[in-house]
């Protein structure tokens, strides 16, 4: 990498470092305000005195709220997330356990919208009004509207309970069988917007004047839609699959819930229920940070894939 | 341009329209098309979990209670939520945005900062993240919770705008006519800022109603005997494989609504801004 290159990636890394700060805040003020005082704290604990006094310590909840965002920051910093309330383990072991699941489905999610996505998009910007156009972009639309847990209540009913080509729910200890319906779900929300995405950026690129010497150079279609019009395409849907990742992680606690998939989204919701505040805001806290570090990867791609980028 | 033509251009906004319009009339006047009671338990037994019929076109749940009545009244529910959410965003928002956009300086970096802090999260999980904070769930929360959360897309659209309308030419001479920031800010820079707020709120709207929808659906928004779609939802799932109804029915409200906001914000897009005429 040359200096300049190095310069603008570091500027991107060190822009994210405030915002990565401001969210471990939040989700600190967060606690602060759920946990309140600490006898209230403990009242869903039946009073055990010896979690009071973790709670009391963990949180040093007896300092100013300075002190114990320092005192929180530092714990985080090792990677101790605290304890939870009703396993009695630590918050960052239980996150740890259920993130590959998490992890799996939204990796098959991503590579379904984008594969369908691009393919749909493609299919209708090569005929822009005709009739493959129209069904396309109506199918889009039409999925980016649909409630994502609604979806994956109607394709379980479809091919899991009256089919019964699939198993409807839970991990099934790792088969794919148990993967499908979860990651098309959370994948169907989001080929609506790249479809839209690749369509709109590919009708740009077709319009411009090197796609014209292209033709005229006799480049057959395919070759011309692959390696010009595509290529030039990708940049507005890496900007899709950026804004999708959004999509993906919203998409994920209510998924997971759906189709019983043991990930961090399912802990979360339901950690809410047992009011186990530790383990809740450890999971916003990680669902934030792997999206703001996902978002930075996102804007790396763009100094990969448009040299222009580089420049700014 | 001749009136079909319109209309043809714009089919969006119509389609959405019509679908919204629908819908609203149905939920609004639900009392009147529906002679069922939606939280009537049906008495006896024998009535529960029953298929369409023409007494009940859409079915009954597992209590007995009429479905159609239940959409028709948690629709009341959900739209109210998507709009009244809506509205106060566009409001905070507007206020944030003009503030931040008009007058600068260290109130704006502070006010920006605090959008990509709420920006960096995924809406939902902190929105989850948010509802844990109070010992019991429920609507009001909801739009506590999406209100808090909400503002952040229509604060920047409002200060690109009043950022970019401060130093026109005709804002300095309006100025130098002597205008106080007020005069400038409804006079000039609202109207101007109208267009992509008109669609964020339309688009907002959609976004709040499933949202809604989500957090009922996971228990952590209406509470029975609250009717929503999405706390139907959360029964429906129960009976799926012995009465699908339950959860079919609530479901395409929820997304023929939704459907409906966002044809007609696209379409308003498509109409404000002229660069997305092909």
């Amino acid at each position: 990498m040359s200096p300049t290159a190095l310069r603008v990636v570091g500027g991107r890394v060190a822009a994210v470092v405030p915002v990565a700060f401001g969210v471990t805040l939040l989700v600190f003020l967060l606690n602060a305000a759920a946990l309140g005082d600490p006898a209230r704290a403990a009242m869903g604990q039946r009073g055990d005195p010896e979690v009071i006094e973790r709670i009391r310590r963990d949180y040093a909840l007896d300092r100013p709220l300075v002190a114990q965002y320092g005192a929180w920051m530092t714990r985080l910093a090792r990677g101790d997330l605290g304890h939870s309330y009703h396993q009695q383990r630590a918050v960052t072991e239980i996150i740890l356990e259920r993130a590959p699941a998490t992890l799996r489905l939204a990796l098959t999610a991503t590579l379904i919208s984008v594969l369908l996505g691009v393919m749909m998009g493609a299919l209708a910007g090569r005929r822009p009004g005709s009739l493959v156009d129209h069904v396309i972009m109506a199918t889009a639309v039409l999925g980016i509207s649909t409630p994502v847990f609604w979806l994956g209540m109607m394709l379980s009913l479809v091919f899991a309970v009256t089919l019964g080509w699939l198993p409807v729910s839970g991990y099934g200890g790792g088969d794919w069988q148990h993967l499908v319906l979860p990651a098309v779900t959370l994948g169907a929300l989001h080929t609506g917007s790249v479809a839209r995405m690749t369509r709109g950026s590919l009708l740009e690129v077709t319009r411009q004047d090197y796609m014209t010497t292209a033709r005229a150079k006799g480049l057959a279609e395919p070759v011309l839609l692959v390696k010009h019009a595509l290529r030039n395409a990708a940049i507005p849907v890496v900007t899709v699959v950026g804004i999708g990742l959004a999509d993906l992680l919203v998409g994920a606690p209510l998924t997971e819930t759906v189709f019983a998939w043991p990930g961090v989204g399912r802990l979360l919701v339901a950690a809410v229920g047992q009011r186990d505040l530790p383990v809740v805001m450890g999971a916003v806290l990680v669902f934030a940070l792997v999206y703001v570090v996902a978002n930075l990867l996102v804007d790396l791609a763009y100094l990969l894939i448009d040299p222009r980028t580089r420049a700014r | 341009m001749p009136g079909s033509t319109v209309l043809r251009r714009h089919r969006g906004i119509v389609a959405g329209g019509l679908l919204l319009g629908v819908l609203a009339g149905a939920a609004v006047f639900a009392p009147v098309l529906v002679r069922h009671d939606p939280l009537e338990i049906a008495g006896g037994g024998g009535m529960t979990l029953e298929r369409p019929t023409a007494a009940h076109p859409f079915g009954t749940d597992a209590l007995g209670r009429d479905l159609l009545a239940r959409v028709l009244w948690a629709g009341r529910v959900s739209l109210a939520i998507g709009v009244g959410v809506e509205v106060l965003v566009a409001l905070l928002g507007c206020l944030i945005g003009l503030v931040a956009g008009y007058y600068g300086g260290a109130l704006d970096s502070a006010l920006m900062r605090t959008t990509d802090v709420v920006m960096a999260f995924p809406s939902l999980v902190l929105a989850i993240g948010l509802i844990a904070v109070f010992e019991r769930p429920g609507l009001d929360k909801v739009v506590l919770v999406l209100v808090a959360l909400g503002w952040t897309t229509i604060a920047r659209v409002v200060r690109g705008a009043a950022l970019s309308l401060r130093e026109r030419d005709y804002v300095q001479a309006a100025r130098a006519l002597g205008a106080d920031n007020r005069t400038i800010i409804v006079r000039h820079v609202l109207p101007n800022a109208l267009g992509p707020l008109l669609v964020a709120a339309t688009l907002g709207i959609g976004s709040n109603m499933i949202a809604e929808a989500g957090l009922s659906f996971l228990g952590l928004g209406a509470q029975s005997p609250t009717l929503s779609w999405g706390a139907m939802l959360a029964d429906g799932q129960t009976f799926l494989s012995s009465a699908p109804w339950v959860a079919v029915f609530p479901g395409v409200a929820l997304l023929l609504a939704v459907l409906g906001i966002n044809l007609l914000g696209d379409g308003l897009r498509d109409l404000l801004d002229p660069r997305f005429h092909d």
